[in-house]
């Protein structure tokens, strides 16, 4: 019996070799096509595959598109990682052994944390559209991020709060065993105390417990709260006006850039959200060219509306090509010349995108855009003013 | 006033553990297995309510039966393709399929339906019982969920008790071999078993769902792994246990967020389960087992 | 051959034994070989010290389950507690020892020695339970490390170590580090663990399980397990031999923690969830209960299969379930089970056959 599962096991183990044979698993160093090689990892399957998802399906798009364009080639390669540092860590290796020129990075932050630090060590270029930890950069000069990094958020939103008098009595409800919503959360409460905007109901949630939030909610609604802060991403912010709206509770909600989103899920009755304030970079809605071409072309293809996490990542593609076009960046070059040049090009560069104009970055690899707070009213965004 | 709603809340979260730990009771007791794929079931049911009720436009009253429908054909196939076959297997055999099975059901379902989270249409009338002056406010979603708890705890305990399937289950439970030579077909009855304990898990994903709208692949498995420690609170193979069980659990879930800390809520959930199960080794209804030489 | 044998007094447990030790230390030799070729993938490269770390896993889990009888559901736990020992151990030591390798192995027996000690203190009162019972709270118990690691603050500066908890309240000095951040988890610490490590690790711990094994403890326990009442019967001291083993276990598996997170630039506590703790199950009942050449074997295959499995694109998890569900039915299939026993049997015969036909035709 033990036996026959070794057997079996062995079987199955020579099956795997010959996958990994006919996969291709030669280690490449030169890169041989005339394209250049992104490669990315991000969570494709598993609970926070939405997110990993919206960015592969735009990179493809901005791939696609700029190799139309008939100059500098694009191919693009990502890699589930299953929002787990152990698999990012192989699906970087693996997109090592592709030959990957440069990373688009990983999506979420705790996987971020893993590749950067490799990338970091094997000197190729490393852009993430969302990994908004600020650990993700930190000490590593060739790691940029296209979003905001979370305490800029946390600062940025007390700051809002107070300076709009939106509210004095503020509650706050985050996700405790994420980082994205904790680090947020822990900026925004060292703000508030500093400007004297009054927070009078903490309350969190795990993800084991993300169903239920009458406490929470009704802890904010009993210490007299008139605005709740929500640094979250929007799936749990959906249960939570939802909840509110059944508890009869009608207080001003405001939101992170995680929020984006939950306009466009599915079956979602916005107005739930109407008169949540959010701040985000991106708006589906905007009237400019270059989102609405890019919004009809997810919308076909993908039968979906992007979010900010697909805009970050088509922001991205366009931010690497406008500094491989700059630097003259060929195909052959290796993974660490590109680096270098990538390097200089991105803090020196200026670029728009559909997430920004006129973002800069830093050496600590940050970018430098504006947060616009918007209002959501008719089931869009709105201009606060 | 906070303190009834806590309460009222904690029943309705725990009524939903209930059902679905209903599920795992039965499965346990007459098949002797975790049925680990249980909270994908669930899923599933979900998912065939909403595209009933959201893109065919039929009413809830066709919806909720459909889902039924659905996840009993898909429990018993699971039960023919996956268990079956490993019915002379080590339990541990059938608890590593049940989780092949778990893992095949949610990427199935990854793959079908995209990971897009999706917003449950309220399948209840978004209305509210004001009590005490409306210091006091019960859904009338909280209300059917509770109710339907109840009443499908009854309606076991009364099957089980009086028809002669049920009959036939109880024996299946006690002796297998011993029910063979008095003419039951153990075969039917496991998957009769299953195809009730799958009806039910439609029914928990379609409550589950409208109290907490949010529907993507993963949306069973953490109130299924809640339930199936629910199940064993209570005792599990125990119907009222399995009862007992959820809601007590919603309970403690609630009042632990709302008079100690949201932050270590599931920790407090999980260390007053130990305490249970060291005073009471055999959960709260279970049968003390004989340990015969 | 035979006289061989006789000579080395090689029993036919012996030789299982040095067939396990064989596989380790040919496992290694082939990939030297590979890296020194210039062979070896990149996906391959930085698998070697999560594969080490998930056979000393579930070498550990063989014990509790396997051996001792007992199903776990929450081993991550004892992981997750040896890992951040681990890394606190090896982020305070990396400045004042110089010597690497101390480094770890000083680090990798504190997150032993943490875990083993938490697991006698949970073992005292949960280990009177049974079955299913014993197995919802072990599961209980890793949801509660979960969340308190999630909570927990540990940073160093020139006073000493400062820990908080919930809320970041460290106040560390300048030039202070935050080893443990909460949620945000812990990053910074030194990249350590190496594949020579794991190797030694494992090899350390199989020598240490069979010793036990072979010993009058590990007679009790098997006894135990087949037998409580009987065990008990002939004088045997159930709690005290089975706190043993569990904490044994406990132990070891802290030790893997340990390997496995200094291998990583960052790691957060809800890395070791229930789903880790099912896997190393997966891994322990796939390999054979009490088995450890199996769970050795078991452990390696299946976190490979999953990378290889990555041309399948989505459907690469879709395939790793049919492959459990299939290996699940196929290993328990009366028929197909009596079918291979015979061709066995065939194959033997026909061997015979062959070589006596080659005998009688040289003599």
């Amino acid at each position: 019996m033990k036996k026959t599962i070794a057997v079996v096991l062995a079987v199955v183990m020579m099956l795997v070799g010959v996958v990994a044979c006919t996969s291709g698993n030669q280690p490449a160093t030169t890169n041989t096509s005339s394209a250049i090689k992104i490669g990315a990892t991000g969570p494709l399957t598993g609970g926070a595959a939405i997110y990993g998802q919206a960015c592969a399906n735009a990179a493809v798009i901005a791939v696609e598109e700029i190799n139309a364009l008939g100059g500098l080639q694009f191919e693009l390669k990502y890699e589930d990682d299953v929002h787990d540092v152990e698999k990012a860590a192989n699906a970087y290796n693996a997109l090592k052994d592709w030959g990957a020129q440069i990373t688009l990075g990983s999506v979420t932050s705790d996987p971020a944390k893993v590749t950067s630090a490799l990338c970091y060590e094997d000197g190729i270029f490393f852009l993430t559209p969302s990994a908004s930890a600020a650990t993700v950069t930190e000490g590593k000069d060739n790691v940029f991020q296209m979003c905001f990094i979370d305490p800029t958020q946390g600062i940025a939103g007390a700051n809002y709060i107070k300076d709009k008098n939106l509210g004095t009595k503020v509650a706050v409800i985050y996700k405790n065993d994420e980082d994205y919503s904790t680090y947020i959360y822990q900026n925004f409460a060292a703000e508030a105390e500093k400007i004297g905007l009054n927070i009078v109901s903490t309350t969190t949630f795990t993800a084991d417990s993300q169903n239920d939030f009458s406490v929470q909610l009704g802890d904010a609604q009993a210490a007299g709260a008139d605005l709740i802060f929500l640094p979250m991403y929007y799936e749990p912010a959906s249960l939570i006006l939802a909840q509110a709206n059944q508890m009869g509770i009608d207080i001003t909600f405001f939101g992170v850039d995680g929020m984006d989103g939950i306009l466009e899920m599915n079956g979602f009755d916005k107005s739930l959200a109407e008169g949540v304030i959010l701040m985000t970079a991106f708006d589906a809605n905007a009237s400019d060219e270059n989102t609405k071409s890019f919004v009809k072309k997810y919308q076909e293809k993908y039968g979906e509306i992007p979010n900010q996490f697909a805009a970050d990542a088509y922001d991205c593609v366009y931010a690497i090509y406008q500094a491989c076009v700059n630097g003259n960046v060929t195909a052959d070059m290796t993974a660490q010349q590109i680096n270098e040049i990538m390097k200089q090009q991105f803090t020196s560069m200026t670029f728009n995108g559909l997430t920004g104009q006129n973002m800069t970055w830093g050496t600590d690899g940050r970018v430098s855009k504006d947060a616009i707070a918007v209002v959501i009213k008719n089931g869009a965004y709105a201009s606060m003013d | 006033m906070s303190f009834l709603s806590h309460l009222i809340n904690g029943i309705s979260l725990g009524s939903i553990y209930a059902i679905i730990a209903l599920g795992y009771t039965m499965v346990y007791g007459i098949a002797k297995m975790l049925n680990f794929a249980h909270g994908d079931v669930i899923m599933v049911g979900a998912y065939v309510c909403f595209f009933a009720l959201n893109s065919f436009g039929l009413p809830p009253a066709v919806g909720i039966p459909l889902a039924m429908l659905v996840c009993t054909a898909l429990g018993m196939l699971i039960e023919r393709l996956a268990y079956k076959p490993l019915r002379a297997a080590p339990s541990l055999s059938v608890l590593i399929t049940a989780i092949g099975v778990s893992y095949f059901l949610q990427n199935g379902a990854q793959l079908i339906w995209s990971t897009n989270p999706r917003v449950f249409p309220s399948v209840f009338e978004n209305a509210a019982v004001n009590l005490f002056n409306g210091q006091l406010t019960i859904s009338i979603n909280t209300i059917v969920t509770i109710a339907a708890c109840v009443v499908i705890m009854v309606g076991l305990t009364l099957f089980t008790g009086k028809t002669k399937m049920g009959k036939a289950m109880r024996a299946c439970s006690e002796d297998k071999d011993a029910a063979i030579l008095m003419g039951i077909n153990v075969n039917r009855t496991i998957s009769v078993t299953f195809a009730i304990g799958s009806a039910l898990a439609a029914i928990a994903g379609v409550l589950l769902c409208s109290a907490y709208p949010l529907l993507k692949p993963t949306t069973g498995s953490m109130p299924g792994i809640k339930a199936f420690t629910a199940a064993v609170f209570g005792g599990i193979g125990s119907i009222p246990g399995a009862f007992l069980g959820g809601i007590l659990l919603g309970i403690i879930e609630i009042f632990a967020k709302a008079y100690i800390s949201t932050e270590l809520s599931d920790a407090i959930v999980f260390l007053v389960l130990i305490l249970v199960l060291l005073i009471k080794p055999t959960g709260l209804l279970g049968k003390k087992t004989v340990v015969k030489v | 051959m035979e006289q061989l044998k006789k000579k080395f007094h090689l029993g036919k447990t012996n030789r299982e034994k040095i067939f396990t030790f064989g596989i380790v230390l040919l496992f290694f030799a082939v990939i030297e070989i590979l890296r020194g070729t210039g062979n070896l993938s990149n996906l391959l490269k930085g698998q070697l010290v999560p594969i080490c770390a998930y056979v000393v896993m579930a070498l550990s889990l063989n014990l509790t389950v396997g051996i001792l009888g007992e199903l776990s559901l929450g081993h991550a736990g004892f992981v997750s507690v040896g890992a951040f020992t681990g890394i606190v151990t090896a982020t305070l030591l990396k400045p004042v020892v110089p010597q690497t390798w101390l480094v770890l192995l000083i680090s990798i027996v504190a997150g032993g020695l943490t875990a083993g000690i938490i697991g006698f203190l949970i073992g005292i009162p949960v280990l009177r339970l049974r079955g299913d019972y014993l197995a919802i709270v072990t599961l209980a118990f890793g949801e509660i490390v979960k969340s308190l690691i999630t909570n927990l603050y540990i940073g160093v500066d020139a006073k000493g170590l400062h820990f908080s908890f919930i809320n970041d309240n460290l106040n560390l000095l300048e030039g202070g580090k935050k080893i443990i951040a909460g949620p945000m988890g812990a990053s910074g610490f030194p990249k350590i663990s190496t594949f020579l490590a794991g190797i030694l690790l494992i090899l350390f711990v199989l020598y240490f399980l069979y010793r036990l094994l072979g010993s009058k403890m590990g007679r009790a326990i098997k006894a135990m397990r087949d037998n409580s009442i009987a065990a008990e019967a002939v004088g045997i001291h159930l709690t005290r031999f089975k706190l043993t083993a569990f904490t044994m276990s406990a132990f070891i598996a802290g030790m893997a923690g340990t390997l496995f997170a200094l291998n990583f630039a960052s790691l957060s506590a809800t890395k070791f969830n229930v789903d880790m703790s099912i896997l190393l199950l997966v891994f322990v009942v796939l390999g054979g209960l009490g088995n450890l050449r199996g769970s050795i074997i078991a452990a390696g295959v299946l976190t490979v299969l999953p990378e290889m499995l990555r041309s399948l694109r989505d459907y690469r998890m879709l395939a790793y379930s049919i492959v459990l569900i299939a290996i699940m039915l196929l290993t328990n299939n009366q028929r197909l089970m009596q079918w291979w026993t015979q061709t066995k049997k065939d194959a033997k015969k026909w061997f015979a056959k062959i070589r006596k036909a080659k005998d009688g035709g040289e003599a």
